[in-house]
């Protein structure tokens, strides 16, 4: 019944496909302008946050130009945290009194590890990749991981 | 028109929108209200303020804001220009949104105003995103941070949402990638769009033999110029006046220039864009960005596509029953979003009281199925003991989805303080 409504002939179906054939390719050309800037911002480098014998156990430290928190477990392992809100994206800050961060937004909280302390959020902070070159501290801040839990495996150990 | 009688060019062209006669009962301001008119008049005085606005502003992060100050305070009606422009832009929003519902309750959406029910509704999205990309220029705190929520906040549509937003902002977060992109959208694309959209729009219009009247049967016609035409410039008039007072007398705000670092507390969304934020607070993000605009969405186009058995076009809200109704609906739908945000606000807790279920279901099915249920109770009660109708139905539901939306943008915009707080 459907099938009886549509007049598809020969000239019908040449002129369908030209339309389809120039609206995909003038898509393709306009996202394809849009992506253009994502991939720039991938070749940043590393983050270089210090030396690490600077950095003390069971404490975090801000590094707001490379937007994160360097967080050092007590046995010594390392995390570095997004200060991006997995909420709505809006900036974090870590509470010294209260040992957790809190997102001034809508009031998300996160553990010392990142962890979803209080809704709105729904999953935990991201982390950025630390490799440790002669006692530095490389942060990759190009490279944000998506992760719902934290566990051990997550920590960079010298 | 000239002493001879010959008008001009463009008089003439102006003259031959509206057809040579109209029925009196069209013209009389309570069938319009003269909504889409105003909405017409303010996207005119918004091109022609926004083009001047394109002397004086710079779409860079290091220039965008100073321009901003600049024009305000060192030039000659410049904090008016912009004041203008921005409350405007403002009540076009709201002019838009009224003209949506006057056409819809008045039952001018059917037969062969099908179509430009589709049209109004794509215009309508791009008016909003008009409002939102010019939201970002100025390059404060209010406008680095709401778009920056507005932006995460279609990371959460299902699988393209991340690579949507990042589209969108041109990077992972606002940048003068972004800038640049919301100004040439601001001011390129969409106004060209628009003016394309709204030809078509009242072309459909004259189409259709213009506006819907109460009584189809009474054709009594009187000639538009004067009677429509003054009307018209009157109406214009007061919205010019009304709007060069006002932006006189209230500024545009400007807060202090943005900083990515800092995140103001409470950070909020457009206003118009409150009710989708109210929404996130309660409810989990896959359902209040993706599942529930997409079936508001789909319902709002299929409106008009549906078969209804006794329908009154022209009539205002179909029938006296349908009037109740609608009151009864308004009321429903008040009292139920209220009582369901005070509910999800105070006293549930599903997410720590099903830890092993997850979210998507305890805090997404779980409480759409909690405004769901006594939605769908009430309709049915409309139905088997009101004796409603199927359009009186599809009229309480979208009284229902609007008043809600309507209800939340009130909640989170005025009601909100610190932390997003209730009552803060």
């Amino acid at each position: 019944m459907v099938f009886k409504k549509i007049k598809f002939n020969r000239r019908t179906f040449i002129k369908r496909a030209i339309y389809a054939a120039l609206s995909i390719e003038v898509l393709y050309v306009f996202t394809r302008l849009l992506n253009k800037n994502n991939q720039s911002d991938k070749e940043n480098g590393l983050y270089d946050a210090g030396n690490i014998n600077f950095f003390e156990n069971d404490k975090v430290y801000p590094f707001s130009k490379g937007h994160f928190y360097l967080s050092r477990f007590k046995d010594g392992g390392l995390l570095a945290i997004s200060t991006k809100c997995t909420h709505l994206g809006c900036t974090i800050q870590f509470n010294n009194n209260k040992d957790k961060f809190v997102c001034p937004c809508h009031a998300s909280a996160f553990t010392k590890n990142g962890e979803v302390l209080s809704p709105p959020a729904t999953r935990a902070l991201d982390i950025y990749p630390i490799t440790i070159i002669d006692n530095k501290v490389m942060v990759n801040t190009s490279k944000a991981i998506r992760r719902n839990k934290y566990d051990a495996s997550q920590l960079t150990y010298v | 028109m000239t002493a001879k009688g010959h008008p001009k060019a463009i008089t003439r062209l102006l003259l031959h929108l509206h057809p040579k006669k109209v029925n009196v009962q069209a013209i009389k301001f309570n069938r319009t209200f003269g909504l889409g008119g105003i909405a017409a008049l303010l996207f005119v005085l918004l091109f022609i303020s926004g083009m001047l606005l394109r002397f004086a502003y710079v779409p860079s992060v290091k220039g965008a804001y100073d321009s901003i100050v600049d024009l305000q305070e060192n030039i000659l009606f410049g904090s008016i220009l912009r004041n203008l422009h921005y409350w405007s832009g403002m009540l076009l929003v709201v002019v838009s949104f009224l003209h949506v519902l006057r056409v819809f309750y008045s039952q001018s959406i059917y037969h062969e105003r099908r179509k430009n029910w589709l049209y109004g509704l794509i215009i309508m999205f791009l008016v909003v995103f008009s409002n939102f990309t010019g939201y970002l220029l100025p390059w404060d705190q209010l406008a680095f941070w709401a778009v920056t929520i507005m932006t995460n906040m279609l990371s959460y549509i299902p699988f393209i949402g991340d690579a949507l937003a990042d589209m969108v902002r041109g990077g992972n977060e606002v940048s003068e990638t972004t800038l640049l992109r919301f100004y040439h959208f601001h001011t390129g694309l969409l106004p060209l769009l628009m003016a394309f959209l709204l030809s078509v729009h009242f072309w459909l219009v004259r189409k259709s033999k213009g506006v819907t009247v109460q009584k189809m049967e009474e054709k009594q016609m009187v000639d538009t110029n004067p009677n429509l035409i003054y009307k018209e410039i009157f109406t214009a008039l007061i919205v010019i006046v009304a709007l060069l007072l006002f932006s006189m007398l209230v500024n545009a705000p400007l807060l202090e220039k943005a900083n990515p670092l800092i995140s103001p507390n409470p950070s909020k969304a457009p206003w118009y864009f409150m009710g989708f934020q109210e929404l996130l607070l309660h409810i989990h993000p896959g359902f209040g960005i993706f599942v529930i605009p997409v079936l508001v969405t789909t319902f709002f186009i299929y409106i008009p596509n549906i078969k209804y058995p006794n329908l009154n076009v022209g009539q205002w809200f179909n029938s006296e029953k349908g009037k109740k109704l609608t009151i009864l609906s308004l009321i429903f739908s008040l009292v139920l979003t209220i009582a369901v945000i005070l509910t999800s606000e105070f006293f549930l807790d599903l997410r720590n009281w099903m830890p092993n279920i997850p979210v998507l279901i305890s805090t997404g099915l779980l409480l759409l199925l909690l405004y769901f249920i006594p939605a769908a109770a009430f309709l049915f009660y409309l139905k088997s003991n009101q004796k409603a109708e199927k359009i009186d139905l599809v009229m309480a539901l979208f009284t229902i989805i609007i008043t809600a939306y309507i209800v939340m943008t009130i909640i989170g915009s005025l009601f909100r303080g610190e932390g997003m707080h209730l009552f803060a």
